[in-house]
């Protein structure tokens, strides 16, 4: 037997079920030495599944779960929505996530960030996702950038990247985010919110999505009358992470050249269509 | 307003403009009612505006309204 079919018979040997025990693929990385991201796509490779994605099993294929682990993908702000992105992605399995975001948190963060704790206050928001990602499952790759994304860094940023999720709390910084899908030829799942209300859409290079959805208005943005309660933020953060799944596995139809409206208040969730091409 | 001059106009409101107002309202407009007339008696700023359709259509507030559209406004949500 060669030696480069030693992991893998080792592998086989662990699983059960098909399924591969944290335990085991920790005794993996120690005996071959390898990074746990490398076990966890080793074992997917080898159609097996990480225990930890059991329940994901009905919904998601192994091959679904290998383009999750090879996948990287972008989150711009990791505030209210940003924060439930990241966990949302890194416990679907998403292997390298690079979090975006300048601030730190304070205290009026805490109604509603799922990574702002008292211990947390004043820390780094990035720093704090790439924490709790670690404690949740450290085989995936947290990249922290701490700082804000324009159209000069962007494309640096965000390079490899499959897909950009828009979790920022500001209109123009949008604007930036889109210009710089462009450049790099790849989809923007968008959401934003503003107290009981949200929006969702996705918006595939070139494509006048945000320029429809915030018209010619220059006004910053209901959430600075309304503010942002902890429900919103999830609802919002909820949908973009389906419409990522949906980009990187090929299923389902994706919300582009439509937006979901979220009405949390009256309890309906609107589709509205339009044509992405400029008006 | 005289009969002949009005039109009839249905209004959809979206998130927070229906807050003390309404989700949808059939309004008589005079004649050559512009969709920023709405916005404006509706005590909506038009900064806040962001999407505006007409007839499941694209429009801008200059755009004049004809009897039997139906306008729907959505306010800019920019949080995150």
């Amino acid at each position: 037997m060669a030696d480069g079919d030693m992991p893998r018979k080792f592998l086989l040997s662990q699983s059960r079920n098909g399924l591969l025990a944290w335990s085991s693929q920790v005794r993996m990385a120690e005996v071959f030495g390898w990074s746990l991201a490398d076990v966890e796509a080793e074992a997917l490779a080898a159609g097996l599944l990480p225990a930890r994605y059991a329940r994901n099993r009905s919904t998601f294929s192994i091959d679904d779960q290998l383009r999750f682990c090879r996948a990287r993908v972008g989150v711009i702000g990791c505030g209210g929505i940003g924060g439930h992105v990241v966990e949302g992605l890194a416990r679907l399995g998403v292997g390298t996530i690079v979090a975006i975001d300048p601030d730190c948190f304070d205290e009026s963060n805490l109604n509603r960030q799922l990574f702002a704790t008292i211990a947390m206050l004043g820390k780094e928001k990035v720093e704090a996702a790439g924490q709790r990602v670690s404690a949740v499952n450290p085989a995936i790759n947290v990249v922290p950038c701490r700082q804000r994304l324009t159209r000069e860094n962007g494309a640096t940023l965000l390079e490899g990247c499959a897909v950009a999720v828009d979790a920022l709390d500001s209109i123009a910084a949008r604007m930036e985010l889109a210009d710089v899908c462009d450049t790099l030829g790849i989809p923007m799942v968008h959401g934003a919110i503003a107290g009981w209300y949200g929006q969702v859409s996705v918006r595939f290079p070139g494509e006048a999505t945000l320029d429809h959805l915030y018209g010619r208005g220059d006004g910053a943005g209901e959430q600075t009358r309304l503010g942002n309660p902890s429900f919103t933020p999830m609802a919002a953060a909820a949908c973009e992470i389906a419409e990522v799944c949906k980009i990187l596995t090929g299923q389902g139809r994706p919300l582009r050249e439509r937006v979901l409206m979220l009405d949390l208040h009256e309890a309906t969730f609107d589709e509205i269509g339009f044509s992405s091409e400029e008006s | 307003m005289p009969e002949e001059n009005a039109i009839k106009v249905t209004v959809k409101l979206f998130a927070s403009f229906r807050r003390d107002r309404f989700r949808e309202a059939l309004q008589s407009r005079p004649q050559g009612t512009r969709i920023a007339d709405v916005v404006s008696d509706l005590g909506i700023e038009p900064t806040d505006v962001g999407m505006i359709f007409v007839r499941g259509l694209h429009a801008q507030p200059e755009q004049m309204l004809r009897d039997g559209d139906t306008l729907a406004l959505f306010p800019r949500l920019g949080g995150g």
